[in-house]
């Protein structure tokens, strides 16, 4: 099913970006298949969870502005991505997808992590 | 039909030996009588064996006319056995096969017993798995040349992880009796060149006496902090012939004492610490047994410091509220004073490095830190490879075993606190709990992220796993890095035997071979024993399943599947951003797919019960219960998940 993300509830937040008529027709389906095919999965987990070698993304993403800023200016362990790899378009379908992962279960829910 | 010509081994290396020594005996005829100079002619691509090579090829082999007397291996064999080797891992080669007749007809394969290997790398690093939980070595024994090529990845892991080994090579000393072609090839004059580097000792002894003393030497040498690989080369010659009449005699072993730090060095460390307001303990390699895991824990308590424990060893309960691991950057960015235990890195520890386009170097120390260095790094070093790392500058440096000078330093601290520090860091304690509940808290919520999705999240599989193992008596026999420490965040590791750390030298292959090596020295002991294994490091040394169906070694291995060269994919995407070229391209030569392997039917054609691939994380806890009731009946088994990367 292609969800179409309008993230009408993260437009308070990013309304003076401007990339914000762009994430506003983001598509999360093509979202997570960009994260996958330019290697956001490898460090930060296919569902966005975090690990070892990256930060969590997901849920509760950081704001749309503070994500895009980080993508684009970043000198740390994580390279930056530039527009010539990575389009705005790409970047706002990424975070629709972000946007669409769920919360996970409570811990104290899941008996093997309860005990 | 058609039929496939079958080459036959034995025949074949038959014919290169032949085909080597008609050219070593027969001089070519034409050649001689035209100055050397000849236009090329069709040859046979073996040369028929002169009438000499033909004699001693199908009369009687010639060592059959001294063999008579006690071979020289046996006595060999009195030695090994005066040192209380259970295990000699060997993949057969002539050049060893004196000893290997005698360890298996004189010696009745027992204590030590060998245990057959399919690559030498494989067998290094069963040895480095066993050592690590035995406490003691495991002997090698090899081909020289070809087979010391195949170890070498092996020793070097060792070296750099201060494992004893001790490994023997089979060589042919005397070009003038040595057998032409293949063993000549094979023979080399000084063959441990190629590993001395990364060994701590070697000897080619040349008398059955001398060989005795070597093999002692070498492993008190081996169990002498730094402890590292030693290797000794074993002459075919002195294999096979009998001894000679001389007087032999095994000399006694005495393992040497630790080295103990300077008594004047180590009070001043006890100063510094005591006095201290945010002391810090950094380990690694610091506890060799279960009592050195208790002296770190003794001296974190003696000052409530917390332990950043780096995992080269269980240096300190997962479950203990000093246990500050999760927070090591951070911690050592705040101390005034930092003890360093047989770091790996201390120059790593104490700066941060960004692994961007400038290498960004910055120091975690705040002014006026102090750094007291403990640990054998300084006492033993070579300089070709560099895995003595970067310079590190430190306040107090005590050349010694830290296991060995930790108690002196705990009775030193306890003499130098006050009353008011005590008070002090009681006060810290109640900080450190906290701080690790809450770390905890958040290692659940972050553990139950993608719970129910696919691939299996390395969290998942670690609380899966986790949940199964317990309430037996378990102990982990892998490194936890590549799936986040997951196992370290989530489990109760309250036992030095719990965690053995990682390969030293992150050469890929040692996973599965040391997880086997690990399993048989905790067979003993019934634990229940789990590797989680990468993929691709299975695929280095897969005959290594072989090894633990054949010698009955309990073993659940659960894969770490996820289909790549992880690592090294996420360096080839951050070259391409660097560069701005983009990262679609980075699959090409760092990931296994196309076709995806099946590692379930792998195991089976080994003859070990192999379950998956689990692409379902609910298939998981299941599978796991079926494969415990297997491995806790003493056979190991494979179970195959289709992983996250980390």
């Amino acid at each position: 099913m292609k969800r179409q993300i309008g993230l009408w509830l993260a437009v308070a937040g990013w309304a003076v970006s401007g990339l914000c008529g762009t994430a506003l027709a983001a598509d999360a389906v093509k979202g997570k298949q960009t994260f996958i095919r330019v290697g956001c999965f490898e460090c930060h987990g296919h569902v966005g969870q975090g690990g070892v070698a990256g930060l969590k993304l997901a849920p509760d993403p950081l704001p749309f502005d503070a994500l895009v800023n980080f993508v684009r200016t970043t000198s740390g362990q994580m390279p930056r991505y530039s527009t010539r790899i990575l389009s705005d378009d790409d970047l706002a379908d990424i975070y629709a997808y972000l946007v669409s992962i769920p919360k996970p279960p409570d811990p104290k829910s899941i008996p093997a992590l309860s005990r | 039909m058609t039929r496939t010509p079958k080459v036959d081994r034995r025949k074949f290396l038959a014919s290169v030996a032949v085909a080597g020594a008609a050219s070593a005996v027969a001089p070519d005829s034409e050649a001689a009588t035209t100055g050397g100079v000849m236009p090329p002619s069709p040859r046979p691509s073996a040369l028929r064996p002169s009438a000499v090579v033909a004699a001693a090829e199908s009369a009687a082999p010639a060592a059959l006319a001294h063999a008579e007397g006690r071979p020289g291996s046996d006595f060999m064999v009195d030695v090994l056995r005066s040192l209380k080797l259970d295990y000699i891992a060997t993949n057969p080669a002539s050049s060893c096969r004196g000893l290997h007749e005698s360890l298996i007809n004189y010696g009745n394969n027992e204590r030590p017993e060998l245990l057959t290997v399919m690559h030498e790398e494989s067998g290094t690093g069963m040895a480095h798995g066993y050592s690590k939980v035995a406490g003691k070595p495991m002997a090698l024994l090899f081909h020289g040349t070809v087979g010391l090529q195949h170890a070498t990845m092996g020793l070097y892991n060792a070296w750099c992880d201060r494992v004893p080994l001790l490994l023997m090579v089979g060589n042919h000393m005397d070009a003038a009796t040595r057998p032409p072609g293949v063993p000549t090839t094979h023979s080399a004059q000084d063959p441990l060149a190629l590993v001395r580097d990364f060994t701590k000792w070697d000897d080619q002894p040349s008398s059955l006496q001398a060989c005795a003393e070597a093999m002692v030497r070498a492993y008190k040498i081996a169990m002498t902090p730094p402890m590292e690989p030693v290797c000794l080369a074993l002459d075919a010659h002195l294999q096979e012939h009998p001894q000679n009449g001389e007087l032999l005699s095994i000399p006694k072993l005495t393992l040497t004492a630790p080295p103990q730090g300077d008594a004047n060095a180590v009070r001043e460390a006890a100063r510094l610490l005591a006095a201290a307001e945010r002391p810090v303990i950094v380990a690694d390699r610091a506890a060799r047994t279960a009592a050195g895991m208790r002296a770190v824990v003794a001296l974190a308590e003696a000052l409530s410091a917390p332990v950043v424990d780096q995992g080269g060893r269980l240096n300190m309960p997962t479950t203990h509220d000093l246990n500050q691991s999760g927070r090591g950057p951070a911690l050592v960015g705040q101390a005034d004073v930092i003890l360093a235990l047989e770091l790996t890195d201390l120059w790593g520890t104490l700066n941060a490095f960004v692994d961007n386009p400038q290498g960004t170097r910055t120091s975690r120390l705040k002014p006026g830190a102090k750094v007291i260095n403990l640990g054998v790094g300084d006492l033993y070093i070579r300089a070709n490879y560099q895995d003595f790392q970067r310079f590190a500058e430190a306040d107090i440096s005590i050349g010694a075993d830290a296991e060995a000078t930790l108690p002196s330093l705990i009775e030193a601290v306890k003499s130098e606190l006050t009353p008011e520090r005590r008070a002090a860091n009681a006060k810290r304690t109640d900080d450190l709990r906290q701080a690790r509940a809450q770390m905890r808290e958040r290692s659940l919520a972050a553990a139950a992220l993608g719970w129910d999705s696919s691939p299996v999240t390395t969290a998942r599989l670690a609380a899966d796993l986790w949940a199964a193992i317990r309430n037996e008596n378990w102990a982990l026999v892998s490194p936890d890095f590549f799936v986040s420490r997951w196992p370290h965040r989530l489990w109760n590791f309250e036992q030095h035997h719990q965690f053995i750390g990682g390969s030293g030298g992150a050469g890929v292959g040692y996973g599965l071979p040391a997880a086997v090596g690990a399993a048989l020295a905790h067979r003993s002991e019934g634990r229940l024993v789990v590797n989680i294994q990468s993929d691709g490091d299975l695929m280095y040394a897969p005959g290594a399943l072989w090894t633990a169906v054949h010698h009955k070694i309990p073993l659940l291995s659960v894969m770490h599947n996820n289909r790549a060269y992880h690592q090294e994919r996420m360096h080839v995407q951050k070259v391409g951003n660097w560069r701005d070229r983009g990262v679609d391209r980075s699959r090409i030569g760092t990931t296994i797919e196309n076709p995806f392997i099946d590692y379930a039917r792998l195991a089976q054609s080994m003859g070990m019960l192999g379950i998956g691939p689990i692409e379902d994380p609910k298939d998981l806890a299941p599978a796991l219960k079926r494969a415990i009731e297997v491995v806790k009946s003493g056979d190991p088994v494979l179970i195959d998940v289709v992983s996250a990367p980390r």
